[in-house]
């Protein structure tokens, strides 16, 4: 299945249903071989998911065949143009958007579209039926006059959407829609693009999230450059029929119970998902060793239908094992309350905007406590006034007992940071930026070197000492991050996104690593998106327009959620369920003040 | 651990104070702030910028078949500072050659003029100068009307000599321009070098997000602002005495001062300029904006120090201001410090401001970083 081209469809291969055409594609930067000889076809009419971790080849495939850069070898044609020799009709039959859509944030939305449509070659007035039925498409009409720099993240994206159709095009292609998008808006952006595809557009779509994979027709998944499959993600998903099962209410137990099963030679991967344990069999293997993991904790095990996830990881051969190295070497952390992180009433406002709305909480030492909302919710700002790196208009924020703005470097001492995209220093080799975090956290002498060495051997990253941190994989970026944020043995650690863009199998480890943490008593705050990681929290706080909109349990949250459309909702049917209802409040609220 | 405690830990300053370094010396940008300029600018400066009038074309449309004229444009034609001087026979061409900027002075001699001359007279010559080079075309001129003076002396050679006053200039008796313009450029590149490393500093780890790491980690303010200082105190040092050993050295320029005190002067200087680029970085948000920054500050500091004109020139509001720019302080001490044997007391009536200033903009850098936790 790894080329395309010879496939039983007879569908398939017919010119009029193809609209792209990949022949032996291969691009590299220097050594870095970004494509290798990729075949593939991508139909009219069909929404085809370009699927693979960051850095997998998915932008420099989107790129090629928007003609924006040119294949080292091999072919490919989008609606009948080769993308070297037809560069320009290429622009005219393609509409593109980029990830980060370039719009002008200083124009409103009517002069972006308008812009863009000159940009074509059209005369905008002319087409004020176009731009009505885009208007109406994108639902945007309300917000004309509104400048693009003031919309929300999925506003923008929808958009760029509408200026990437002012051609109408026959091929889309669609980089990343989805990053920084809220669910709701995601579902919104998913039925624009199937009314497009029924009309038989071809629409690609580009994604990091391999839940969106399984809403496609068809998938191409990359990794490291080569075409891991071709198809309907379904086909893919069914080889692991009877193979996905389920430990149910584990509780408390179920780090321990997961790294166990993790241990276990016939599971090749596993999750926790709330109070249950998700675990994937490898194949030609039997359930025997975790019918009786069951057994040993008294646990229900359950047959569950696989996912499009499990079906990248076994093709991958499989996650990594369910012994954290780092917390092993750790002693149990003592801390002298109950209560690691609390915050009361914090508010922060910039302007007129505000940004946190009255958030208080608790976190209890040894948590995994989750804030999980879209972009621009509030998660990174009530995570800098918790850590210290922004003062609240009103209300507190402490950890373990001490404000952090006017903490001493010993307050300070007791805490982890890793921010988001992996801050390291780049100018600095591995080694030195190691060097650097042991001695900024005053650890000095014999100790400072037998940490920094542990930490290289844990992570791996002997290969890697005196290359820059830029030129690392991502996924060991990740780690070296990591590594720089518990060298001191913090008892609580602050994690903003850490697994985002990192692929699938290095955030199963990333997450073996915390869970190890945790069940040592570390208490750790993480920042997320990906709905599905919030299953590995504690409890979890939505936060929505600023607001709380929920605290809870992840099973709790999806209980809440269940209906009889949707028997047994993901964290992301939760979150959009929470979403709605406070829409609603708050619709009734304004409308009781009219 | 009770080093935690204190504002300053030895091992945390290490730290910090290696990774400055290494980012200094591996950023491509800062490199070239630190190693390009300086040389460039000193030979940039030293060479081509002058402000003496060299190697300029005059034209001449002589009318007069005389022997004073004649004896005019032969001392024209030998005078130094005159590459070539163009004979032309009609005053429409005069025009031309200053319109197309070919020369610089036009003289027209009048058709009477030996006669005149002969007759006890004052000879007429009209001199046109390009305005649109000012400077040059005054000093020119007056140039020429020495020269004129000198063929006026000699046709009056029996009514004797008018002898004008002698002028004997101080400290740099032949006004060698290099003189003046060396040593103060050692004061502009040290100016420049760590007004642009330190500026740079806090904006780089803002864009990598490195800043937020920093401050969420034990280590203090202070010890944030003097781990970014040092590298940045020890390099514009280093290029303030790099260029008056140049100074010195090559360009033999007498240095008459102490040494010394123009040390302390130095590190002075440079600790307060640090103090205003930590400023600068503090506040800008990446690195664009805070190169912007330093070159917002710094072109109009080196304009108004006192370097390109009289600080006493300056309208009285701005001459308050040239008292906040380190570079005004220094400039007298050095420029002191090189031509005249200045004292001590004189150095240190301008080495106090340096240091109120380094003091307040170190301050306010320190207070700049801690406010950005607001």
């Amino acid at each position: 299945m790894a080329s395309g081209s010879t496939t039983s469809d007879p569908l398939r291969d017919t010119d009029s249903e193809v609209a792209v055409v990949i022949d032996g594609v291969s691009k590299h930067f220097g050594s870095v071989h970004a494509l290798q000889s990729l075949n593939a076809h991508i139909r009219y009419g069909c929404l085809t998911g370009l699927v693979g971790p960051d850095g997998a080849g998915k932008t420099t495939l989107m790129r090629i065949l928007t003609g924006l850069l040119a294949p080292n070898s091999g072919q490919a044609t989008v609606a009948g143009f080769d993308v070297v020799d037809d560069n320009d009709a290429i622009h005219v039959a393609t509409g593109y958007m980029p990830q980060r859509f370039g719009l002008y944030e200083d124009l409103s939305v009517m002069e972006n579209m308008r812009l863009y449509a000159q940009l074509r070659g059209m005369d905008a007035d002319r087409n004020a039926d176009l731009f009505a039925e885009l208007l109406d498409f994108t639902r945007l009409a309300p917000f004309t006059e509104r400048l693009a720099g003031k919309l929300s993240g999925g506003m923008k994206q929808k958009l760029g959407l509408a200026c990437a159709l002012m051609a109408r095009p026959a091929v889309l292609l669609l980089d990343e829609p989805g990053v920084g998008v809220d669910p709701v808006s995601r579902q919104d952006l998913w039925r624009m693009v199937q009314a497009l595809t029924d009309e038989g557009m071809a629409v690609v779509w580009s994604t990091a999230y391999l839940d969106e994979a399984e809403r496609c027709d068809s998938v191409l998944l990359l990794n490291e450059g080569q075409l891991a499959y071709d198809g309907p993600p379904g086909e893919l998903t069914a080889r692991l029929t009877n193979r996905s099962f389920r430990l149910e209410q584990v509780g408390d137990q179920r780090r321990a119970v997961l790294a166990e099963a993790l241990d276990l030679e016939s599971v090749s991967d596993g999750v926790i998902q709330g109070a249950g344990v998700r675990m994937v069999l490898r194949a030609d293997t039997g359930s025997e060793q975790i019918t009786a993991l069951a057994g040993r904790v008294d646990a229900q095990l359950r047959a569950v239908p696989a996912r499009f996830e499990d079906a990248f990881i076994d093709l991958l051969g499989g996650g990594p094992g369910g012994t954290s190295a780092l917390a092993e070497g750790l002693s149990p952390v003592e801390l002298a309350s109950d209560v690691a992180v609390s915050c009361r009433d914090l508010t922060k406002r910039f302007g007129d905007f505000t940004a946190t709305d009255n958030v208080s909480f608790e976190v209890r030492k040894g948590e995994i406590f989750g804030l999980l909302g879209p972009n621009g919710a509030g998660k990174s700002t009530t995570f800098k006034m918790l850590c210290g790196l922004l003062k609240p208009t009103s209300g507190e924020a402490q950890v373990v007992g001490l404000d952090l703005r006017r903490a001493t470097g010993a307050a300070k001492g007791q805490l982890g940071y890793m921010a988001q995209k992996f801050s390291l220093y780049g100018l600095l080799s591995v080694r030195q930026n190691l060097e650097f975090s042991a001695g900024v956290y005053g650890l000095k002498g014999a100790a400072r070197q037998a940490r920094i060495e542990e930490m290289i051997d844990i992570f791996g990253l002997q290969p890697w000492l005196s290359a820059a941190p830029d030129s690392l994989p991502l996924g060991y970026k990740q780690r070296l991050a990591l590594a720089c944020a518990v060298m001191h043995r913090p008892p609580v650690l602050f994690l903003d996104e850490p697994t985002s863009g990192v692929d699938p199998i290095t955030r199963r480890e990333f997450w073996t690593h915390i869970n190890g943490l945790a069940r040592k008593g570390v208490t750790v705050m993480v920042t997320t998106h990906f709905m599905d990681e919030a299953e590995y929290c504690d409890r979890v706080a939505m936060l929505y327009r600023a607001r709380l909109i929920a605290l809870d349990t992840p099973d709790a949250l999806k209980r809440g959620a269940v209906s009889d459309h949707q028997p047994d909702p993901t964290m992301e049917d939760a979150f959009i369920h929470l979403v709605e209802a406070e829409d609603l409040a708050d619709e009734a609220r304004s409308g009781a003040t009219v | 651990m009770a080093q935690h405690n204190s504002y300053f830990a030895f091992t945390r300053l290490r730290a910090q104070f290696i990774k400055e370094v290494l980012s200094i010396l591996r950023d491509p940008r800062s490199r070239m702030v630190v190693f390009a300029p300086p040389l460039l600018q000193l030979l940039v400066f030293a060479f081509a910028a002058t402000l003496e009038v060299r190697n300029v074309d005059i034209a001449v449309h002589n009318q007069d078949t005389g022997r004073w004229s004649y004896e005019l444009i032969t001392r024209l034609d030998r005078a130094d500072f005159i590459t070539r001087v163009y004979r032309v026979t009609d005053s429409q061409e005069l025009r031309d050659l200053i319109d197309q900027g070919k020369v610089i002075a036009a003289l027209d001699i009048q058709p009477d003029f030996s006669r005149a001359i002969a007759a006890g007279d004052n000879g007429r010559i009209q001199v046109l100068i390009d305005g649109r080079r000012s400077n040059s075309g005054q000093i020119t001129a007056s140039y020429l009307s020495t020269i004129a003076a000198e063929v006026g002396a000699e046709a009056n050679a029996g009514t004797g000599p008018t002898t004008p006053a002698a002028v004997r200039n101080w400290f740099n008796p032949n006004l060698t321009y290099r003189w003046f313009i060396v040593p103060g450029l050692s004061g502009i590149l040290a100016f420049f070098s760590a007004l642009l490393i330190t500026s740079l500093s806090i904006a780089r780890e803002r864009e990598l997000g490195t800043f937020d790491q920093l401050l969420v980690s034990p280590t203090s303010t202070p010890e944030i602002i003097v781990s970014k200082s040092l590298p940045a105190l020890v390099i514009g040092t280093m290029l303030g005495l790099l260029m008056m050993a140049a100074a010195a050295g090559p360009f033999q320029i007498p240095f008459n001062g102490s040494f010394g005190l123009l040390f302390v002067s130095l590190v002075l200087f440079i600790l307060s300029v640090v103090g205003i680029g930590l400023m600068i970085s503090a506040i800008s948000a990446t690195q664009q904006q805070a190169i912007l920054g330093a070159f917002a500050i710094g072109v109009p500091a080196v304009l108004m120090s006192g370097f390109a004109t009289p600080v006493e020139n300056m309208p009285t509001m701005l001459q308050w201001l040239a008292q906040a720019i380190p570079l005004t302080h220094f400039l007298i001490i050095v420029e002191g410090s090189f031509l005249k044997a200045m004292s001590p007391g004189d150095i240190l009536a301008s080495l106090w401001p340096l240091a109120l200033i380094a003091l307040v903009s170190l301050t306010m850098a320190t207070i700049f970083v801690r406010g950005r936790l607001q």
